[in-house]
């Protein structure tokens, strides 16, 4: 879906609040570690450090590939694209999907597009510009070696994609199209209308068929994984569940590499698939791999709200629809429940427009979500009670149309306006739209190194189950550029390196890491089926996604955090001790892999929270209440936090270990962001 | 709204099944087919019986893990998936039967969960563009006309849920199939494998166990992404030019 114009301008960097250097929010709840010294970034000039990498990563001959076995958790754009080069090469190729097939991975949801550094339109696009516009875009929070890398092989996806077959808009001439798409100037997004993702994926999904025909991919569906085996400090494997059956198996290789997405339904509601899950990153970190910034969350403005208790979901659409429609609520509270048709100019706020009156309705996501969200805490919020609130805005097209004519809004929203139809009953045309903010994307993710390797050697991380491209925000047709990258071009070069050391010594059942592994699993198993309370998962996933919502949400504070730490942590106590999981562990069960999924959210949710409150600025995604400019506009401290939060786990009930990874930029000046 | 179904219930895949009713309350026009279905086995969890399997996932008309013959239409009575299907097409007092899809080659693995690994056998079979990773040329050496580009496109919007099969009076995936030969055909990076592809998937098709396309076009009305009919002809226009040529 296409994304905001440019609404982000330059201006020195200033520090304006003050120095956070006195606080420190978190103490108590966490533990300082050693710094990330090495991320394993060559040095050099930028623009050379990938290929320098390349080149100085091992090969492997053809005839020793068939001797290496590769395990991929996940089969979205990352782990899909992953399987399908991997096997290509030749390795033994172990896939695992949760869904029926491959070709069901979320990556299938991403509508608008993919960005490239192509310059097909001659517009002043390059490497160095799509790197530049990443950076920025991301808050001066990602690390810049790997965002030039991706910059650096985006063209080489377009070209792979179009020699699948994958279905690109073209214009007339035969050659591919463009547009513009969220915080730059350029046009460089490639798209297919509005499913972008799902012929993405079923490019990768169809390269990797055909690699199981050809023997070298073997695919497990309906198959979750459930821990990874640590042996003699290496990932040799993981035991997962065949999810028909109920049995638990022991998969064994060289290597791991989760692909297995982001974790945004720890909100309970977001537009994530109902099945998307940390369980496979949350176990790797629990044996040993970092977790990264894992506060960083992408709120997006323009969704279908919630009707009421019975949602499962969101649904996003596009904020394109921002360029013709107006955002307002009610002035006085007691007009939220009249037909908006009936309430009079002079008694509308037109909020954005009135605050940001050079962008307007145009401010970038964040904005857009928080003063959203700031209109529905005053009470003026519209639509139906959702809890305390009504948790809606409108966005009006009534001016569109006068202005344009019916037939021209069509024209240009019409599958959009469809779909809002479809979800809510209610006729655009006529009646406005409401919208309001939803979760869908998390920057935060698996700590990994400039090989994709994360602190468990052997564990490789890709596409949105890593930290590593989107500092603290993402900008739009990024992800779906990440995730293929990494599949296609980054890990297949980075793993063969490590796998230049294998094969790795044989291990079996009897080893004593798969022995402890195998038992844990099922004993956790066990212990969800016998607890016999009374609460379904349901109903603790919805209320720490409320918890999370709240106070981990668009705007965070201190003491909001606080609170939600110590109401997680009852909540997990509870979980614990009142679930009620019918059914048996040996046939398809949907509420015991629930389960096992909200238990590990329950634990990802308070790391979140620490993370948050320790992260005493406001960048990108993440709001705090207490570091704003006089005009409320987010306040980032890079003399304190310009670095990458790296989380090791300490047990059970354990403060967790903070490693710091200093973000340095050589090739890009850090500048504040500014909206209006 | 208050409402009966009658669900179809099975243990296992070798178990014998059979529709149970239950009554549910309290329905909001408002909620989709799937959280009305959310809601019942919220119900059933707290009586005691175990809830209703069934399969979902992106709950946005996108992934194809949904699906469901109600009151014997596949995703029910509007043109789109079962979990974009919302509870004001249905009135107070209604009974609705929810089955799984009917086919002999999606067999059922529990209550309303079927297997379509089938689907993935015949993509297995030649539903690709050999293309190594790395081996592409540069995207825009090679001009698609706009038509052909927007043909592609257009079919290649099949999700493989299934719908197709489960209309057919003859358990034919003939729409699938066409689609995906009609997809990649359309293409100058299909020719190279054109003919063999329709030969191969046509082959692992029958295999699986789908039945004969005999022009009935259920398929296509049930089609939530709407693909048309041609895409059979397609096929076996193909599939013809293919025997000529001796593949």
């Amino acid at each position: 879906m296409t994304d905001m114009p440019d609404t982000t301008l330059t201006g020195d960097r200033s520090h304006d609040g003050p120095s956070p250097g006195q606080y420190d929010d978190a103490a108590g709840y966490y533990v300082a570690g050693d710094p990330i010294a090495d991320t394993k970034a060559p040095d050099g000039p930028i623009d050379e450090r990938w290929q320098t990498r390349k080149f100085e990563a091992r090969l492997v001959n053809p005839a020793n590939r068939r001797k290496l076995s590769i395990i991929i958790v996940g089969t979205g754009l990352a782990g899909g694209a992953a399987a399908a080069t991997l096997g290509e090469a030749g390795y033994n190729v172990k896939s695992f999907c949760y869904q029926d097939s491959p070709r069901r991975a979320h990556s299938i949801a991403a509508q608008g597009g993919i960005n490239a550094a192509k310059n097909y339109k001659e517009d002043g696009d390059s490497v160095h510009r799509l790197f530049y516009d990443t950076v920025k875009g991301g808050d001066y929070r990602s690390r810049e070696s790997n965002v030039y890398r991706l910059a650096e092989v985006s063209t080489n996806i377009i070209d792979q994609c179009v020699a699948q077959g994958v279905p690109f808009a073209r214009e007339y001439g035969g050659l591919l199209d463009n547009r513009s798409f969220g915080g730059v100037q350029v046009s460089r997004t490639f798209y297919a209308r509005g499913q972008t993702g799902q012929q993405l994926l079923i490019g990768a999904y169809q390269a990797m068929e055909r690699q199981v025909k050809l023997g070298t991919v073997t695919e497990y569906t309906r198959h979750e994984m459930l821990e990874v085996i640590v042996a003699d400090g290496q990932a040799r494997g993981i035991i997962a569940r065949n999810m028909v059956t109920g049995a638990i198996e022991t998969h064994l290789a060289d290597v791991v590499v989760l692909a297995s997405g982001g974790y945004g339904n720890v909100f309970y509601l977001s537009t994530n698939a109902m099945g998307s899950n940390v369980t496979a990153a949350w176990r790797a970190h629990r044996k040993g791999a970092y977790m990264a910034n894992p506060c960083y969350t992408q709120i997006h403005p323009t969704c279908i709200p919630v009707s009421g208790d019975h949602q499962s979901k969101l649904t996003l659409m596009s904020e394109s629809l921002r360029n013709d429609g107006r955002i307002w609520v009610p002035k006085k509270a007691e007009d939220c429940t009249k037909d908006p048709r009936d309430i009079p100019e002079e008694d509308r706020d037109y909020y954005l427009e009135r605050i940001y009156p050079s962008f307007g309705n145009l401010v970038p996501r964040d904005i857009a979500s928080r003063q959203a969200k700031n209109m529905c805490d005053e009470g003026r919020g519209v639509g139906p009670m959702v809890g305390d609130f009504r948790r809606g805005v409108y966005l009006d097209f009534a001016d569109a149309i006068a202005r344009l004519g019916e037939d021209a809004v069509r024209e240009k929203y019409d599958n959009l306006f469809d779909m809002y139809e479809r979800i809510t009953g209610e006729n655009p045309y006529e009646v406005p739209m409401r919208i309001y903010p939803a979760v869908h994307y998390v920057m935060g993710g698996l700590w990994v190194d400039y090989d994709l390797q994360s602190s468990i050697k052997g564990l490789f991380v890709t596409g949105e189950a890593n930290f590593s491209d989107h500092g603290a925000n993402r900008l739009g047709a990024s992800a779906l550029m990440q995730g293929l990258a990494d599949g296609y071009f980054v890990l297949p070069h980075t793993i063969r390196d490590y796998l230049a050391d294998g094969p790795f010594e044989s291990i079996d059942e009897s080893h004593p890491a798969v022995a402890e592994a195998l038992e844990s699993v099922q004993a956790r198993i066990d212990k969800l089926l016998s607890i016999n309370g009374n609460r379904s998962v349901d109903s603790f996933h919805r209320e720490l996604g409320n918890i999370m919502w709240e106070y981990c949400g668009m705007e965070r504070s201190a003491e909001g955090l606080r609170k939600a730490i110590d109401m997680i942590r009852e909540l997990r106590r509870e979980f614990w001790t009142d679930l009620k999981v019918l059914g048996t562990a040996d046939s398809l069960n949907q509420s015991l892999e629930k389960a096992g999924r909200v238990a590990d959210f329950l634990e990802l949710g308070e790391l979140m929270c620490i993370d948050a409150l320790n992260r005493r600025e406001s960048c990108g995604g993440h709001f705090r209440a207490e570091s704003q400019t006089e005009d409320g506009e987010a306040l980032r401290h890079d003399d304190e936090f310009a670095y990458v939060a790296a989380w090791e786990w300490a047990g059970e009930d354990e403060p967790p270990v903070l490693h710091k990874e200093d973000l340095v930029y050589t090739a890009i000046e850090m500048k504040q962001r500014s909206y209006k | 709204m208050n409402l009966t179904l009658k669900i179809w219930r099975q243990a296992g895949s070798s178990d014998k099944g059979g529709i149970h009713t239950y009554e549910v309350s309290g329905i909001s026009q408002d909620m989709s087919f799937l959280e009305m279905l959310d809601v019942l086995n919220e119900q059933l969890n707290e009586m005691g019986e175990e809830p209703i399997a069934f399969d979902s996932d992106c709950r946005e008309g996108i992934c194809g893990m949904c699906s469901l013959m109600i009151n014997g239409e596949a995703h029910g009575p509007e043109v789109t998936t079962t979990c974009q299907l919302h509870m004001r097409s249905f009135k107070d007092g209604d009974t609705i039967t929810i089955e799984p899809w009917r086919s002999a080659a999606f067999p059922v693995i529990k209550d309303l969960v079927v297997d379509r690994s089938a689907f993935d056998r015949i993509i297995q079979s030649g539903g690709y563009i050999s293309a190594n990773t790395g081996s592409a040329p540069e995207a825009n050496s090679v001009p698609v006309p706009r038509d052909n580009a927007v043909r592609a496109f257009n079919v290649a919007t099949c999700i493989s849920c299934g719908a197709c099969v489960a209309a057919c009076p003859n358990g034919s995936a003939s729409l699938f199939l066409g689609a995906k030969i009609t997809h990649l055909g359309e293409l100058p990076q299909g020719q190279p494998e054109r003919w063999s592809r329709v030969v191969d998937m046509t082959a692992q098709h029958d295999h699986e166990g789908f039945g004969g396309c005999t022009n009935i076009g259920e398929c296509t009305a049930a089609c939530p992404k709407e693909i048309p009919l041609d895409v059979i002809s397609q096929l076996n226009k193909d599939l013809r030019t293919a025997m000529r040529h001796g593949h």
